[in-house]
């Protein structure tokens, strides 16, 4: 027996132990607070529970306008998520035409894609209630100074289609004539809310008004940006959609997650007594592997999926692959007469090429998976990814050592401990 | 074990399973997800059993075609697919009415809509991936090895996606979104496999130029045998337990991977080694000094 290796061979277990329990349960001493991983980890919304809708576009512009518009429904979209409340919203322009919506983690995810999914929302409504007209009819609107008797003033221009411009005449013509101020109001609403409520002073014919008031510049522009932007300029038409009720998402994740530590154990105890001394070291490595992986997802901030889980026990079934054509080469060299330090030398030098290059070709999958795959898919194609480059690096480099550490410790000449 | 004696027992076997599925895919077609065909799904759980006539009246409303299945360990819950495109309104009335008349409390439900046009775009892409990816592996192959080789391997490749294909036209299961990446998975698995066999192969014409080509194929599939055997264990029994365990989504996702790994097992020792073996032969083996 060597002292110091053994103790060397303890403090990795003790340390790959204490990381695993780190991981599952989380640790608090003092002041360090580390959180288990499955509360820190992202989940994507098929776990969380969410909506996930994608939009597109139904119009015939092109080119700049067609951009414009987008952005446009980007920002109305935008501004009706911030109002649900959803930590991590991710809204964004999959294609010239389509709009991908993720909202995890959603109480009401049925009314959220109500909410998005609304059109035209941005109203003029006289004092009687009636609608003089929709926010299709806003051509434009922007800040702009006007000139006063008390110097320049920022005020809000809008710009009517001729459509709006006649209905904006007609009532501002009838408006104007009011004797009470009251009467003379347009509200301008968004969603339901009132957000300016302008007074007019005259009848306006030219489809261009003014909106005046103590603005600063700020506050012209912002009133400028939700006129403008409540009118959708196009139609949205959802291609796609998917909502997980919350309860759902977590009896998928509870599941999923059983079936990984099922999977886990099985694949340890086959190990074990299977290739003995050599699976025990393929076990911790193992460990390890599925460490690197559950925290490389969190710090490169990828979501964890159902097809990512899935992905993820699929690729610890596989990363035990590069450990077993180690071992057996390893049997092999044993069987041909080698000393045990000297076949694990060599079977490592011999498995290397063929573990090289299966995992590369099956790398190159993964990466296709990754560019082409759509919404989850993505997500398996990364894990996938994930795991066979750890995998190969806990076989090639820690299972390596920690298998040799086992041959200075104990020196033995039974081969049987090494499974043959 | 003589693989290269035997080979034409195991191309029938193949063959066998592939003619039938062709046959059931022209007879019935695949049973496409909705992700293919367009049209809606919703999935209640209810929390208890309840007979599809039940069911049929809340459905018929908004579509009498649309199918009812019971999922679930107690058969509490259901999945309604149709496939026509209900809009948000629809689905939220569907489920709002199974919430009221069964007094569901805790809303455990999901609900998938896809337009018809997405289909084609799936299925585009999913054959350009499956394109590139070939590609890929073949051009890294005939780097590392030699291009027959790279012929073999995609050969046994596109055997074991006509398998998993025909497995799925034979059980009839749902081809749907993750059905690509079953696909991809099983062929990133069995090019692993093959890869590892080839390795033997080129490793053995390296250390016994003298030997026939037939017996550097079987003692290479011989040495190569546990360790095949054993990853397809390990690889196997994380699947089969993802398709026990897992929820419904998990289990059209784990069941083609556990045919797939099959396929790709078997056609690693038994498709790919003879390929390679018609190949070589046409040009006549010469050995090559190491």
């Amino acid at each position: 027996m060597n002292m110091k290796k053994t103790l060397l061979f303890i403090l990795i277990i003790a340390i790959v132990g204490l990381a695993s329990y780190t991981a599952l349960y989380g640790i608090e001493m003092g002041k360090v607070k580390i959180t288990k991983v499955r509360d820190s980890i992202d989940l994507g919304l098929d776990l969380a529970g969410g909506v996930y809708v994608i939009l597109e576009a139904e119009t015939d512009l092109q080119g700049a306008e067609l951009q414009r518009a987008m952005d446009q429904t980007i920002m109305v979209i935008n501004k009706r998520v911030d109002g649900l409340g959803v930590a991590e919203p991710s809204i964004v322009k999959e294609s010239s035409k389509r709009i991908r919506v993720e909202l995890a983690g959603i109480g009401n995810p049925q009314e959220a894609i109500d909410i998005i999914g609304k059109t035209a929302q941005l109203q003029f409504i006289d004092p009687k209630g009636n609608e003089v007209l929709s926010g299709k009819n806003v051509k434009n609107s922007e800040a702009r100074f006007q000139q006063t008797e008390f110097g320049d003033k920022p005020v809000v221009a809008l710009e009517f289609d001729k459509e709006g411009s006649k209905k904006f005449a007609d009532a501002t013509t009838e408006l104007a004539g009011k004797e009470n101020v009251g009467e003379r109001i347009i509200y301008i609403m968004l969603d339901g809310d009132i957000i300016s409520s302008p007074i007019v002073e005259e009848p306006i014919k030219d489809g261009k008004g003014v909106i005046s008031g103590e603005f600063t510049v700020e506050e012209a522009n912002n009133l400028a940006n939700l006129i403008r932007a409540g009118a959708l300029p196009v139609e949205m038409k959802a291609l796609q959609s998917r909502v997980i009720g919350p309860t759902l998402g977590l009896k998928a994740f509870e599941k999923s997650i059983k079936a990984g530590g099922i999977a886990i154990l099985f694949i340890f105890l086959f190990m074990l007594i299977f290739y003995r001394v050599p699976g025990l070291t393929a076990n911790i490595g193992l460990t390890i592997y599925v460490l690197i992986v559950v925290y490389s997802m969190k710090y490169l901030g990828v979501k964890l999926t159902l097809p990512g889980i899935a992905g993820l026990i699929l690729s610890i079934g596989m990363a035990v692959d590069a450990n077993v054509l180690i071992f057996e080469r390893i049997k092999e060299e044993i069987r041909n007469g080698k000393s045990i330090r000297a076949s694990i030398d060599h079977g490592f030098k011999r498995a290397l090429t063929s573990v090289l290059d299966s995992n590369i070709t099956t790398l190159i999958a993964g990466f296709v998976l990754y560019y082409f795959g759509i919404g989850p898919i993505k997500g398996f194609g990364v894990t996938l990814i994930l795991g066979i480059i750890a995998s190969m690096i806990t076989s090639v480099f820690i299972t390596k050592y920690l298998l040799k550490l086992t041959v200075e410790i104990s020196n033995t000449k039974n081969t049987k401990l090494y499974g043959v | 074990m003589n693989i290269i004696k035997n080979r034409k027992i195991f191309y029938s076997i193949s063959l066998a399973i592939i003619i039938v599925g062709l046959i059931m895919m022209v007879a019935k077609g695949l049973n496409y997800g909705i992700d293919f065909t367009g049209g809606t799904s919703i999935q209640i759980k209810i929390g208890k059993m309840v007979t599809v006539e039940e069911i049929r009246e809340i459905i018929d409303e908004y579509d009498n075609s649309a199918s009812v299945v019971h999922v679930g360990n107690n058969k509490d819950e259901i999945i309604i697919k149709s496939s026509k495109d209900f809009d948000n309104e629809e689905i939220n009335g569907i489920v709002d009415k199974f919430v009221e008349k069964y007094d569901i409390e805790t809303k455990e439900f999901q609900s998938e809509k896809f337009v018809a046009t997405m289909g084609d775009e799936i299925k585009k892409k999913a054959l350009l991936s499956s394109f590139i990816a070939a590609v890929g592996m073949l051009v890294y192959i005939t780097w590392r090895f030699e291009f027959k080789f790279a012929i073999a391997a995609i050969i046994a490749l596109i055997h074991d996606v006509l398998i998993t294909l025909s497995i799925y036209a034979i059980f009839g299961i749902p081809a749907n979104n993750s059905f690509i990446a079953a696909i991809l998975t099983i062929l990133g698995y069995s090019i692993n496999d093959t890869i590892v066999i080839f390795d033997r192969i080129r490793e053995e014409t390296r250390l016994n130029p003298r030997h026939s080509l037939e017996k550097l194929i079987n003692d290479s599939v011989k040495k190569s045998l546990t360790r095949t055997i054993n990853t397809s264990i390990t690889t196997l029994a994380a699947v089969v337990i993802l398709y026990i365990v897992g929820v419904e989504d998990v289990k059209v996702l784990a069941l083609p991977l556990i045919f797939g790994i099959i396929s790709g097992t078997y056609s690693s020792l038994f498709i790919a080694s003879p390929i390679w073996y018609a190949l070589k032969n046409r040009e006549g083996f010469k050995t090559k000094k190491a």
